[in-house]
Order: C-alpha cells, then structure tokens, then sequence
C-alpha cells in the first residue's frame, strides 16, 4: 500500500509527532489516492487538525515524512513550500476568515495576491465562488456578521479561489442546518468529480462523510486503527471501529481523557 | 533552594529563547520592507491607525505638558530674574526629552497595545496560520507594513508634541504671567541648536519608535493562541515599551549630550 504510484497524491510514512509530552502520532502510515475523496475519522483531540497541519508544512514532525505531489513537504525551501501550498486549499475548522476584511474581500484575497486578474474577472470569479457556497447575498456582510456555518461556507468559497489540486476540510458540517449540510455534501462530492480534485475530509458525522467519501482512515491513539471503503468499516470486524462508527459511548476507544480511577480520584482529599 | 535555581535557571533561558525569536522576527520584518513599495496602499492603511489616530492623545497631552512647563519654568526662573529665558527653557526640554520620551510612552498604550491585541487575536482565530496556508506570508502582509508605520509615525508625533507644547508653554507664560512674548519666541531662536537640540530629539524618537514597534508587534506574534494569552501580550508590551524607553532614553542621552 505505500510504495509511490501516480494515483497517490499524498503519501504519509512513519509519521510521528507530539505536543509536550503528549505523543500525538507515533508512526503513522497512510496514502491519500488522487482524484478520491478521503475521510479521516476519530474521536476529537486525537491529532486530525495536527494532521492536515503537518501535510500543509505548518508543523514539522519529529520522525518520517509527509509527500505531496512527489515533493517532501518538510524539505521544501519556504518559496517552495509557498507555490505547493498555492495548489492546497484549507478549510480551518473556525473559519479563518480575516475580520477586518467583508466576505467579498476574503474570498477575493488569493485571487489578489497571487493573480494579476482585471478587477471585473476577480468580481466574477468571486461572485461564482460565493453562489457556489449560496452566500452570493451576503458578499457585503463582515465576518463578525456571519454565523459559524455561514463563515465555513465563506472559507470554503475562499478556499476554492484559487482552483487548487487538493482541499483539506477540517469538519466542514459542524453547524450547518440539514439545507445547507445536504447541500455542502453535494458541493464537496461535485467539487471532487467536476474539477478532478483530491478532498480530505476530517469530519465526525459518520453518515454524512460515509456518504460521499470514497476511503476512510480511523484514527485514534496515534495510530491508523482501520481504513477502507465505506461499507467495509461498517461492517468492520474491529470492535473499535465497530463502537466508532455506530457511535456507541461504551468499547475499546476511551471517551474519557486519560484520567486516574474515578472512585479513588473522587475519594481523595 | 534547588527548587529556587531550577525557577531561576529555566526562566532565565526561557527568557533568552525569547529573545532571539524576537531577533529572528525583526529579521524577517524587516526582510519584507522591498515588497512594501510596490504595495504603498498597505502601508497608508497603517499610517492612518498607528499614527493619525494617534493625533488627539499627542496633541491634548503635548498642550498639557506645555503649560505645566510654562508655569512651572516660571516659578524657578523668575527667582533668578531670568523669566525671559522661558521659551529657551520650554523648547529644549520638550525637544530633547519630552517630546520624545513622552509621546513614545502615549505611543505604546494607544498604538502599541492595539497593534500586540490586533496580531494576537488574529493568531488566536487562525488568521495567520489561514494566510500561511493560502501562500502568503503573514510577516511581509501583516507585520512589515505596521511596523513601518509605526517606525514613521512616532517621530512626527514627537515633533507635534513638541510643537504643541512650545504653544502651551506660550498660552500660559505670555498670556498669563506676563513673559515678553518677543523674548519667548527669541530666547528660543537663538539657543536651540538644530543638531544638537531638534536632530538628537529626531535620533531618539526614530529609536523609539523602532523599539515600541518591535516589540508590540512580537508580543502580538508570539503570544499565546487563547484570549488570556492576548490579554498578557497586550499588558507586557505596554510595561515592556515603558521600560525600554526610559532605559534607551538615558543611553541615548549619555551618547548624545553627556561625557560619561
Ligand atoms: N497549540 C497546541 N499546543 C499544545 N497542544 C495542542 C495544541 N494544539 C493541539 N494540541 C493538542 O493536540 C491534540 C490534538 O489536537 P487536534 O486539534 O489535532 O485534535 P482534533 O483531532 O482536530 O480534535 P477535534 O476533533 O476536537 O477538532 C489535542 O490533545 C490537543 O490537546
Ligand atoms: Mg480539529
């Protein structure tokens, strides 16, 4: 499974990466395919956000590497990294948006500093982005006016300015009503088939992402616990991916954080 | 006792650590100033909230501190009969410290807390990491433009202040104690040096300036990513800024004018 081929785009090996003294990942291993759509699922805190930070070069792991595009991320000169990370879309779980700029203007940014567009061509592309997202409307309105949904579908509309390669959605249905999440799946499953591009969702609503998502990987502890089709996992054999997918608070992976025994901890003075 | 060391010693290289990322950070603030030119819109936007905004603090306190001069210059020199020398006496104070030293103190609690809480907060919300990941790096599209802002701001503060406070003096020691305003203005003229008095003055709010910047905005940048930790930035660079420039103010007051 990890030996490099043209139909992997990112290509993880021997990962490791830890905050302090909290080991986050001790060797992970996984492919992203090209043109695929890949989920990335586990219980929060479990490292999904560090994990799109490390394949975008904002953190540097302690041990193995992260290839995109057949170039190591983390060996990249900044003016490197920098045009690599043009092809690379984010969408950050807050949002991101700059506050002191409206929704026009956020998602005109990259098409700002990095196009030499006409102004009329920015005003298209940014009105195309923004209906997209169904917030055509709300092109004058300030981040501080959006709702939490209403700002990720902003830095969505933002994050496919630039038509990149590949986007990186940190949990892009938290906070959407059914409408909008129906049709935010829908935008994310024709983005993926329309445009060719290659999407990593990281995401904790098993329907929605089993849904459109062609590969999924569980994460949890630090390590890749199980990864495949949709209905495989379902019908996974592995208790833990069994209590994750089903949502089930009793099973092998802790809700709790690591912690002392409860009745002794209750019981000391 | 150990433990006294070990709170010592790790604060002490804590504190080191910190410096030379602030080193670093001026390094590459100031390895973005080329690609400001072609972009002059960014820096006009920071003039006008580092320093125009500034204005109406500078000048209400210049005028205070003019007058408290003024009268206060009175008292002493009318003792010796010398009440003529007090525009001499108001101008060279204003501009070789006053000026300086006082609206870089004014700078630092308007301007530079708002710049160390605007970059922290844009920390805390992702706004930089967000830019990072969009190709464009926050320290030349942020940063630099601020703080050339303030580097070019401060000293024309300074030099309002200063003016501001020389026609204080005036409205107090002419207009009401009866100085000859012929010898006020005079006085002035002819002793004020332009290298000595006005261009030392400029030499020292330019450092000010560079200091009060540096600092407010890497407290901004290194600032914990959390509300609390914004509200801490916000603080040390006031304290920082206050402390930097009263000790930089008597370095630079040693070079300039004393034969330590
Ligand atoms: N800046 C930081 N400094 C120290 N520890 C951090 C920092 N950011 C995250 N962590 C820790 O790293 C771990 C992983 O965080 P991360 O944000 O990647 O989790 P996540 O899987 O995205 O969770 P969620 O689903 O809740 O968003 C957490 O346990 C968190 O405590
Ligand atoms: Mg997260």
């Amino acid at each position: 499974m990890t030996e490099l081929n043209k139909n992997t785009l990112i290509s993880i090996k021997n990962l490791g990466f830890s905050r302090g003294n909290k080991h986050i990942f001790d060797n992970i291993t996984l492919d992203i395919p090209r043109g695929k759509i890949t989920a990335i699922m586990g219980p929060s805190g479990t490292g999904k956000t560090t994990l799109l930070k490390l394949i975008g070069g904002q953190l540097q792991p302690e041990q193995g590497s992260v290839t995109v595009d057949q170039q190591n991320v983390h060996q990249l000169k900044p003016s490197q990294l920098y045009s690599l990370r043009k092809k690379m879309g984010m969408l950050f779980q807050s949002g991101a948006l700059l506050t002191d700029l409206s929704v026009f203007e956020n998602v005109a940014f990259p098409l700002r500093e990095h196009s030499h567009l006409s102004e009329s061509m920015i005003r298209t592309l940014v009105l195309m982005k923004l209906h997209a997202v169904g917030l055509r409307g709300a092109r004058d309105l300030m981040p501080s006016e959006l709702s939490g949904g209403m700002a990720r579908r902003v830095a969505l509309a933002r994050a496919i300015a630039l038509d990149p390669m590949m986007i990186m959605y940190d949990e892009p249905f938290t906070g959407q009503d059914p409408i909008s999440m129906g049709v935010l799946v829908h935008l994310i499953k024709s983005l993926n088939t329309s445009l060719g591009l290659t999407s990593i969702i990281v995401s904790h609503d098993v329907q929605e992402t089993a849904e459109i998502a062609d590969l999924i990987y569980v994460i949890a502890d630090g390590k890749v616990i199980d990864h495949g089709e949709p209905n495989a996992l379902m019908n996974s054999s592995s208790a833990w991916v069994q209590q994750f997918m089903h949502g089930s608070a009793d099973g092998p992976v802790h809700f709790h954080y690591p912690a002392p025994d409860y009745h002794s901890d209750l019981l000391t003075t | 006792m150990l433990h006294y060391f070990e709170t010592l010693g790790r604060s002490t290289r804590e504190n080191f650590a910190k410096l030379g990322r602030a080193t670093f950070f001026l390094l590459l603030t100031l390895q973005g100033i080329p690609d400001i030119l072609p972009r002059l819109s960014l820096l006009i936007k920071q003039l006008y909230s580092v320093g125009v905004l500034s204005i109406l603090i500078i000048s209400i306190s210049g005028l205070f501190v003019g007058m408290v001069l003024g009268l206060q210059g009175y008292y002493v020199l009318s003792d010796f009969g010398a009440d003529e020398t007090l525009g001499l006496m108001v101008a060279a104070s204003l501009v070789r410290e006053l000026g300086p030293v006082v609206s870089a103190l004014l700078f630092a609690g308007r301007a530079g807390s708002a710049l160390t809480a605007e970059i922290g907060l844009m920390k805390a919300t992702e706004q930089l990491s967000g830019m990072e990941m969009m190709a464009v790096d926050p320290v030349r599209r942020i940063i630099t433009p601020r703080f050339l802002a303030g580097l070019m701001s401060l000293p024309l503060l300074a030099a309002m202040f200063s003016a501001i406070g020389i026609m204080g003096g005036h409205i107090v020691g002419v207009g009401m104690l009866g100085v000859d305003d012929g010898a006020y203005w005079s006085q002035m003229q002819a002793s004020i040096d332009f290298y000595d008095d006005i261009l030392n003055g400029v030499i020292k709010s330019v450092a000010f300036g560079f200091v009060v910047s540096w600092i407010a905005l890497f407290e901004g940048y290194d600032t914990l990513p959390t509300s609390e930790g914004v509200s801490r930035a916000t603080t040390r660079t006031v304290v920082n800024s206050a402390f930097s420039v009263l000790a930089l103010d008597f370095i630079l007051t040693a070079l300039m004018f004393g034969d330590i």
